[in-house]
């Protein structure tokens, strides 16, 4: 008896909604749901647009053209679930890069130490971020804008503005640009392996750890989260080194892409890491999101480039449609979230 | 030679000249004046105040005019400020710098202007009794300055074509060509791309206009032949847009053996996704002729590269100020040309018949950056 009733209770729950009402509880319950169907419906698009772009070979040069983008993106996800967002991304990866390339070239460095420099002074970089953040309390937006300037100048101050070839580095450098295959066509990178290892490794913290949890609470509400006993102060900063960290893993991976260490490379890394996370579907008020929707989006955006340069469609083209993309996305995300109300 | 427009470049590195070493002579001749300014009158011992203003302290190309320039300045007893915007398209730091310069009381302004934007200041500065030089890009109109020094880009482009026309030796050519932007028009990615395509004896249709040539046809350069134009995608001037252009070229026709870049680092860029791909038969083409772009020529990584002389520019330009702020003359612009011609060589090791080049050895002596 009382199954039947609460059979009849699903009954009538389910008999309330539409379709539509369906659609917008599941977009809300998963939402990576929304990002993987746009992405779906992208890639069915432009495989029928030009055949080529669904080849092997096709595939291989969508995803390492995403890999960079799409590691960035790991540490700006990061950083806007705790309601902030880093501007200094871009400036940050291009001097872990002129640092490790530096000291390998000119200095003569052996390429594992020179490597970690670089990674070092990364995380530094995202920790003196932290620093300003949490201790100075100065807003996110701010602190990144004033970074951006000086971790740029740093950079071109210290590798004098000029590229460093390839063929000047050691092999440890250029290694995230060799890769295996073609195994059926298809060709990857060690560079897009580590991409793939960050996601796994950051999304596993995020979601099963503890220190996960609390940068969900602190970017829903720091007051709260610190009133139930998260260190929010600490867990932010915490956020702010681990980006750095993740951008010093994308400026090897770039030395390998480019076949150069360059101040001129990635020159909207700042707006196509945020474009990755929004369309992705986190929100820039914090606190809710996935990390693998960032990997969605940045797979989108580079789809939509390389779609439509497939189809010999001009780049002003590409731009507007990246623009559309990310206010229908943001128009999306806000209808799946009045599902609350 | 063929001098069809004027040109220039941008934030990139660029080129050139056979007619370059010739072009130096020339510059050493119309600046003659200065020397005989500086070296014969009492106002030699006066300090002539000079600004340059780049649009950028970190490209390699404006690195090496300001070097150039500060160590000139010594010598030629110039107060040498250097000022630029903060990046591409940042008008308003070179504004400021004008200001300063004006403020300051320079006796001339050095200017690779960022836009039309800064042309009023331009005209506040000349207003004020400076004698303004542009260097590398000519501001738009040409008038807007006293003089502009430059490379010839549209020459660059022609030596680049002929080059690859002349070593295709009658071979069909399945061409790539790696422009600056294909969203924004400026004069140097038009003069390099059509200059190329001209050099290649490919009708260009409208000059000033990337991309709108016929896609397939014939070449008449060298022994002639079939041509096909597989894209136009903008590089942005760097490796890692390089690399994503030939990346998306390739995808389209994995065929393609001749590939137009705007520059080297872009050639660079261009390289690794020919290599990626295992295309190693392509002939590669730039312009710039920074030393890191020379010896990617010596490597085999260029096929040729036409190269520019950004010192030269400077370092002319600075003499020339002091040269008319101590009484002398003031410099004229090259025959045939709306600005005074720095030059342009094609730099390769495997010359081909009928193009003048110089070889990388040669080129790596007076490279830049």
């Amino acid at each position: 008896m009382s199954s039947s009733t609460s059979a009849a209770a699903a009954e009538f729950a389910r008999r309330r909604q539409s379709p539509v009402q369906r659609l917008q509880g599941l977009l809300h319950s998963y939402p990576w749901l929304s990002p993987l169907i746009l992405f779906a419906v992208t890639f069915a698009f432009f495989s029928i647009l030009n055949p080529r772009f669904a080849e092997p070979g096709g595939i291989s040069i969508l995803i390492q053209q995403t890999a960079i983008v799409a590691a960035l993106g790991i540490g700006q996800t990061l950083i806007i679930l705790t309601a902030g967002i880093d501007l200094s991304v871009g400036a940050i990866t291009i001097l872990a890069m002129m640092i490790m390339a530096t000291l390998a070239s000119d200095g003569g460095m052996n390429g594992l130490l020179a490597l970690l420099i670089g990674i070092a002074m990364a995380v530094a970089a995202g920790f003196l971020n932290g620093i300003l953040v949490t201790r100075v309390n100065l807003p996110p937006f701010i602190v990144t804008l004033g970074t951006l300037s000086i971790f740029t100048a740093i950079a071109l101050l210290y590798s004098g503005g000029s590229s460093i070839q390839q063929d000047r580095l050691p092999r440890l450098l250029n290694f995230l640009g060799e890769g295996f295959g073609p195994r059926g066509g298809l060709r990857l990178t060690w560079g897009v392996v580590l991409v793939v290892l960050l996601y796994a490794i950051v999304g596993f913290a995020l979601s099963q750890t503890a220190w996960g949890q609390h940068v969900y609470a602190v970017g829903d509400d720091p007051e709260s989260a610190r009133l139930s006993g998260v260190a929010s102060k600490r867990v932010l900063l915490s956020v702010y080194t681990v980006a750095g960290l993740i951008y010093g893993f994308a400026a090897w991976a770039l030395i390998g892409r480019a076949g150069a260490a360059t101040p001129n490379a990635i020159t909207d890394a700042n707006l196509a890491s945020i474009t990755a996370v929004v369309i992705g579907g986190t929100s820039l008020f914090g606190g809710r999101g996935r990390l693998i929707g960032t990997l969605l989006g940045a797979l989108i955006v580079q789809s939509f480039s390389f779609g439509l340069s497939l189809a010999g469609v001009n780049q002003q083209w590409r731009l507007l449609a990246t623009g559309v993309l990310v206010l229908v996305a943001v128009t999306v995300d806000q209808w799946i979230r009045k599902v609350k109300a | 030679m063929h001098i069809r427009h004027v040109s220039s470049s941008r934030t990139m590195r660029r080129a050139l000249a056979s007619a370059g070493i010739v072009g130096l002579a020339l510059g050493a001749a119309a600046c003659g004046s200065d020397d005989s300014g500086s070296g014969g009158s009492a106002g030699a011992k006066e300090k002539i105040g000079v600004s340059l203003i780049t649009k950028d302290s970190s490209n390699p190309f404006f690195v090496a005019m300001q070097k150039g320039a500060k160590e000139d300045a010594t010598k030629q007893n110039v107060a040498l400020t250097v000022a630029s915007g903060k990046q591409e398209g940042d008008d308003q730091g070179q504004i400021t710098a004008i200001e300063d310069a004006i403020a300051r009381g320079d006796k001339g302004i050095l200017i690779t202007p960022m836009s039309t934007g800064v042309n009023a200041a331009i005209k506040k500065a000349r207003d004020a009794g400076l004698y303004v030089i542009a260097l590398d890009t000519p501001p738009d109109p040409a008038n807007t300055v006293d003089i502009t020094f430059a490379t010839n880009n549209r020459e660059a482009g022609q030596l680049d074509g002929k080059w690859a026309s002349s070593t295709l030796d009658g071979k069909a050519a399945t061409i790539a060509l790696l422009d600056l932007f294909n969203d924004k028009i400026v004069s140097v990615d038009y003069d390099r791309d059509q200059g190329f395509l001209e050099g290649m004896g490919i009708d260009v249709a409208d000059p000033k206009k990337n991309g709108d040539e016929a896609k397939t046809g014939k070449y008449t350069g060298g022994k002639g032949g079939d041509y096909t134009i597989v894209c136009n995608e903008p590089s942005n001037g760097a490796e890692d847009g390089g690399r994503t252009a030939m990346e998306n070229c390739l995808s389209k026709n994995p065929n393609i053996n001749v590939v137009y870049t705007i520059n080297e680092p872009a050639a660079v860029g261009a390289n690794t996704a020919l290599k990626a791909a295992g295309v190693s038969d392509a002939i590669v083409v730039s312009v710039d002729g920074g030393c890191a772009g020379v010896k990617s020529v010596k490597d085999g990584i260029i096929g040729a590269t036409a190269q520019q002389y950004p010192l030269k520019m400077a370092t002319m330009g600075m003499e020339a100020i002091a040269a008319i702020a101590r009484g002398g003359a003031k410099p004229s612009t090259s025959e045939g040309l709306d600005f005074f011609n720095t030059g342009v060589a094609l730099v390769t090791d495997k010359p081909a018949a009928g193009v003048d080049s110089i070889t990388s050895d040669a080129a790596s002596k007076i490279c830049w950056g």
